[in-house]
């Protein structure tokens, strides 16, 4: 882990014409994302090990209308032991938990009690999540109790309007003042991206986020018809890498929704690897934002280990 | 390594393809080929070791032809030709089909094979090569299925020799026999001495799908076997991929010996990166241009222009870039660079770059110790005078310069004697679109590269050699028009002589930019009429009244980016003012021929200048199927500076029968007339002069075609000699058309009836016109 060594994103001043020269040619990064999977391949011991870290960047997530405080105390207890003891004796690692559990405002209280001191985060969602439209001040009001009741992230969810219209100062001027609303929380924003129209007004509205303070910048709540996908990902990690060449910052990254299977999130990790380095296949600057990957990645390490296939039942419910 | 050490350190493993069922297909075989002819395995009395680069292992012997095994692969092939040439389309489609179809279910032993053979990384062999060799089955097993009804006029050629390089084994394979065999021809093919491997087990997926025994034969063995192919007399076509070099060797020895010749020869490609494009996308476009089979690829995009103002951040992204490329053991599932093809070839590149001039950065990556691995390279601050940045290299080695201007660009990628395929890199669709037409290449991807598909044709323009593969453009290499009967010629006989009209004596020139000219020799030839009477005298034209109208062809180059619209006005015009003047015409031609069929020869050139007129506006490109989000757009574009060396026969209708269609597609042209009776077109210098044709697009010299055809066909300047002639040119014009690869198309002695539909038409059109293939993918 090399959070300690992260320095947090002071944001930067507004820059339009860097925003605008940020451009995204569609079909080539649909192109390179369709062979990224093809192009590395991580078999046997480094497959186990790649998923096992893996878990350690999900973002464990609850997001119901019927969420109630079992659901959430038993979503912690798996994120504290995302896989069966005997498996991970199996495969001689130690102290592996997800990378945080991620609620609903409500639910922050019950998570916190329920992880305990096994280090793991609380993230919240925030500011009206997911479309992000209700009045700004009960938007930073939303923050302000989510950090008053102990969410260490805070992932809120840009004004999709303010991309689509172009108004980039708008948006700068919302970001920073949820960055400064947030304090020593992190701050992850939520592009929606399958809302904004192009590729290219992804590649735009990461960067102003990134000048506006964000920690994370991330694809999706979840919510939308299209979440996460390679394409987006590639376009926002590239945006990440920008910046970072220009301001010596490390943004880190969570692709949300969409994500379920343990071979998906392998190309993530390549992902991750190839275009900005190993810095960012670890929990302090990736993240899965994901409910169901755990699963599979379950059984595919079960499998690792006793060459046989293996069934959903066979793995604690998280 | 422990699991624990790997999640901490997260690095990539070894995750190789097994080749067991590569090794056990080899042992089954002995680790001994021989060739497949007839059908059948025969065996060679002398070998010599296919080797796989990566470790230097020996994989098998591979059998070295004699002329015997030639004579009998191709005495087999002829056999076979004449059944397969008469089955029905749909029995061909049935067998091309059932090749694809095999490919498909034999796809990782073929990729595996490939990869062992050959030393290119898995990736490729198993998601690029294998697949467009089945592509290109099915969509042939297609045109087979269609030949009778899309292809009426069309027949097959006869015995095809097909020679292929080493840097896509079983691609280059599947380019030249399935064109082949769908349009009824048989196949003698040899693959590289170094990949013999793919192409013997495809002879065996040849004997599961039916194919015909002798209809496809290889034969393997090195340079020496491709000669004794080339030189075969009873070889119809020779199809070559592979190095300018040999391209050149190959052209002069078929030189006058009737066959037929498509060569797809070497590349300096230009990779062109203007300010406003996506740089990120076009480094990666970057590393499957020149990278993608270790740089080994004939369209590579081995020359980078790069615009000016952003031309140190993009070095600085892309030798970033260089650094999480991974070169290792092709079989390897993570790898992106496998081995160089052979320790020659390693060492010629190599010597290449040590000895450049430019900056120099390789990535600090591993290489592995023993194989013929190069690292990736760029060369930058190199000129244009730089041998790097014209010869070929084919390797792993980008050279780059910069650009200021879209003209520019232009004129850096033009720079070169090759001319096979282009990338442009803007977000600027209108830029783009103005360079597309502009830059002299085959092949323009935009914000892409190396994408291929069989409905889209590739070749080249200029050294880069002639010819098409995919796409119905392609079929023309592997057809001919079909022989039609001559067409019945009525007309009076001469009763009496007819003497020209006015006696005084007139003063034919040459014709060069619009002007008329006295030409350089002050020597004139005497013209006799068809009774033997000395009736006037013509200029003998030199290479220097060449040199004069080639200058004169190039100040017309506007000419060529004309309106089709205009083209056609044009040649209604000149209809018009010939037909204005078809009793002059006619007297003058029964003078000179004394032939009965003047009037209806008059005539019929009036109906060929409204053939080409109306074909002016048609003669559409088409736009492509193919499987990626893109159009591929085929365009016609004209050749550019053409020669003509007209039939001595039909002094009018043959010069207006090559005149026209050169005229119609945009062409420069210099036209020799028939040698006998030229004063017919130098009387028509009035009619070009009243009719609109702008200055340098038609030049006319009048002189001896023996020597003329030898002077045009050497000039650097001409992109394509015509000859029609009763002189025995067509040899000459071959052999020396090597000097710069022209196109030539030459009547090898054949008499051509000018009144018949063959003598116009779709021919003549694409004999015109070099097919472009502009592939631009989409997608918001």
């Amino acid at each position: 882990m090399n959070e300690n060594f992260i320095k947090r994103n002071d944001g930067s001043e507004l820059d339009v014409d860097w925003v605008m020269s940020q451009t995204a040619n569609t079909s080539a990064i649909e192109r390179r994302a369709t062979t990224l999977g093809t192009r590395r391949s991580i078999k046997k011991d480094h497959q186990a090990a790649w998923l096992l870290r893996a878990i350690s960047c999900i973002d464990l997530t609850t997001l119901s209308g019927d969420d109630t405080e079992g659901r959430v105390r038993r979503l912690c207890a798996k994120g504290i032991q995302p896989i069966r003891p005997d498996l991970t004796r199996a495969l001689g690692i130690t102290n592996l938990h997800v990378g945080a559990i991620c609620v609903y405002h409500e639910m922050i209280g019950t998570a916190i009690t329920a992880l305990g001191n096994s280090g793991i985060p609380v993230a919240a969602v925030s500011t009206g999540f997911p479309a992000g439209l209700s009045p700004l001040s009960t938007r930073l009001l939303e923050i302000n109790e989510s950090v008053a009741a102990g969410a260490k992230e805070i992932d809120i969810v840009i004004s999709r309007r303010h991309v689509l219209t172009q108004n980039w100062r708008e948006l700068f001027n919302e970001v920073k003042a949820f960055r400064s609303a947030c304090g020593e929380a992190h701050l992850k924003t939520i592009l929606a991206t399958g809302e904004l129209g192009s590729l290219r007004n992804v590649a735009r509205a990461s960067m102003v986020c990134m000048m506006a303070g964000a920690d994370f910048i991330k694809t999706s709540t979840g919510k939308e018809s299209v979440n996460a996908t390679l394409a987006t990902s590639i376009v926002m990690v590239r945006a990440i890498r920008d910046y970072y060449e220009q301001t010596g910052f490390k943004i880190g990254y969570k692709p949300a929704g969409g994500i379920s299977k343990a071979k998906d999130a392998l190309v993530y990790l390549s992902l991750m690897k190839e275009e900005l380095g190993n810095d960012w296949v670890d929990a302090s600057l990736f993240r899965f934002g994901a409910s169901s990957l755990l699963g599979d990645i379950e059984r595919q390490l079960e499998h690792y280990l006793t060459g046989s296939y293996s069934a959903n039942y066979r793995h604690p419910l998280g | 390594m422990k699991i624990k050490e790997i999640y901490d350190e997260m690095d990539y493993g070894a995750a190789p393809e097994s080749s067991l069922e590569a090794h056990n297909w080899l042992e089954k075989h002995n680790y001994d080929f021989g060739n497949f002819i007839n059908g059948k395995w025969k065996s060679c009395k002398n070998h010599f070791d296919t080797i796989n680069p990566s470790n230097n292992k020996v994989l098998a012997r591979i059998g070295q032809s004699s002329q015997a095994d030639v004579d009998a692969a191709v005495k087999a092939a002829r056999t076979a030709q004449k059944k397969w040439s008469s089955e029905s389309d749909h029995k061909r489609a049935r067998i091309l089909y059932a090749i694809a179809r095999l490919l498909q279910k034999n796809s990782r032993l073929f990729a595996v094979l490939e990869t062992l053979d050959n030393g290119k990384p898995i990736r490729e062999s198993r998601d690029i090569d294998i697949p467009l060799a089945q592509r290109h089955f099915y969509y042939h097993a297609g045109m087979a299925q269609l030949m009778k009804a899309e292809l009426p006029n069309r027949a097959p050629i006869g015995v095809c020799g097909q020679i292929i390089p080493w840097n896509f084994p079983l691609l280059m394979l599947s380019w030249k026999i399935a064109p082949a065999i769908a349009m009824g021809n048989a196949v003698v093919l040899k693959p590289a001495e170094y990949t013999s491997l793919t192409a013997l087990l495809f002879a065996e997926l040849c004997v599961s799908a039916g194919v015909p025994k002798g209809l496809i034969n290889i034969v393997t063995g090195d340079g020496k076997v491709g000669e004794m192919i080339v030189s075969h007399t009873d070889i119809n076509k020779i199809a070559f991929t592979g190095s300018t070099e040999v391209g050149k060797l190959i052209r002069e020895k078929t030189a006058g010996s009737g066959k037929s010749l498509t060569l797809e020869l070497g590349g300096k490609s230009p990779f062109v990166v203007f300010d406003d494009a996506d740089l990120d996308s076009a480094i990666e476009g970057v590393v499957d241009a020149i990278w993608f089979n270790q740089g080994q690829v004939c369209c590579a995009g081995s020359r980078l222009l790069v615009h000016e103002a952003i031309a140190e951040k993009f070095y600085k992204k892309l030798k970033a870039r260089m650094k999480t490329l991974r070169l290792g053991n092709p079989l390897d599932k993570s790898i992106d660079m496998g081995a160089i093809i052979d320790k020659k070839q390693h060492e010629k590149i190599n010597r290449m770059v040590s000895l450049s001039n430019g900056k120099v950065y390789q990535a600090d990556i591993p290489l592995p110790e023993e194989g013929c691995f190069f690292s990736p390279t760029l060369i930058t601050d190199l000129h244009t005078a730089d041998p790097l940045m014209q010869e070929e290299i084919f390797g792993p080695v980008l050279v780059s310069t910069t650009f200021r201007t879209p003209s520019e660009a232009i004129e850096l990628s033009n720079n070169t004697t090759f001319g096979l395929a282009a990338s442009i890199w803007s977000e600027n669709i209108n830029l783009c679109l103005e360079l597309a037409p502009k830059i002299k290449a085959g092949v323009v991807w935009i914000n892409g590269t190396n994408m291929f598909d069989a409905a889209a044709g590739f070749g080249g323009l200029k050294q880069s050699g002639f010819g098409r593969e995919g796409g119905w453009e392609g079929l023309l290499a592997y057809s001919k028009s079909k022989k039609l009967s001559p067409a019945i010629i009525k007309g009076k006989p001469v009763k009496k002589q007819i003497s020209r009209v006015d006696h005084i004596d007139r003063t034919a020139k040459l014709y060069i930019g619009g002007k008329q000219c006295r030409p350089d020799s002050g020597y004139s030839q005497t013209i006799f009429d068809y009774q033997g009477k000395p009736v006037t005298q013509v200029p003998l034209s030199n290479r220097k009244d060449i040199r004069n109208a080639v200058e004169a062809m190039n100040s017309a180059k506007a000419w060529s980016h004309s309106t089709a619209h205009l083209r056609a006005q044009i040649l209604y015009y000149l209809a018009e003012n010939l037909s204005a003047r078809t009793v002059e015409f006619t007297n003058n031609l029964q003078l000179l021929t004394g032939r009965a069929d003047a009037k209806i020869e008059v005539e019929a050139s009036i109906q060929r200048l409204f053939f080409y007129a109306a074909w002016a506006d048609k003669f559409d490109g088409s736009a492509r199927s193919v499987p990626l989000k893109a159009i591929a757009l085929v365009m016609n574009e004209a050749i550019g500076n053409c020669a003509v060396i007209c039939d001595d026969r039909y002094p009018l209708l043959g010069f207006i029968s090559a005149m026209a269609p050169l005229f119609a597609t945009g062409n420069r042209s210099i036209i020799i007339p028939s040698e006998p009776f030229s004063p017919i077109v130098t009387d028509f210098y009035q009619v070009l002069d009243t009719s609109d044709v702008p200055p340098g697009s038609v030049n006319i010299l009048t002189g001896k075609h023996t020597d003329l055809a030898i002077e045009l066909a050497s000039h650097m300047d001409i992109e394509s000699v015509w000859s029609f002639s009763t002189s025995d040119v067509s040899r000459d014009i071959e052999k020396a058309s090597v000097s710069n690869l022209k196109r030539t198309w030459v009547s090898n002695g054949e008499k051509r009836d000018w009144y018949n539909e063959e003598s116009q038409g779709k021919q003549f059109l694409t004999n015109s016109t070099e097919n472009k293939t502009i592939w631009i993918p989409y997608g918001e």
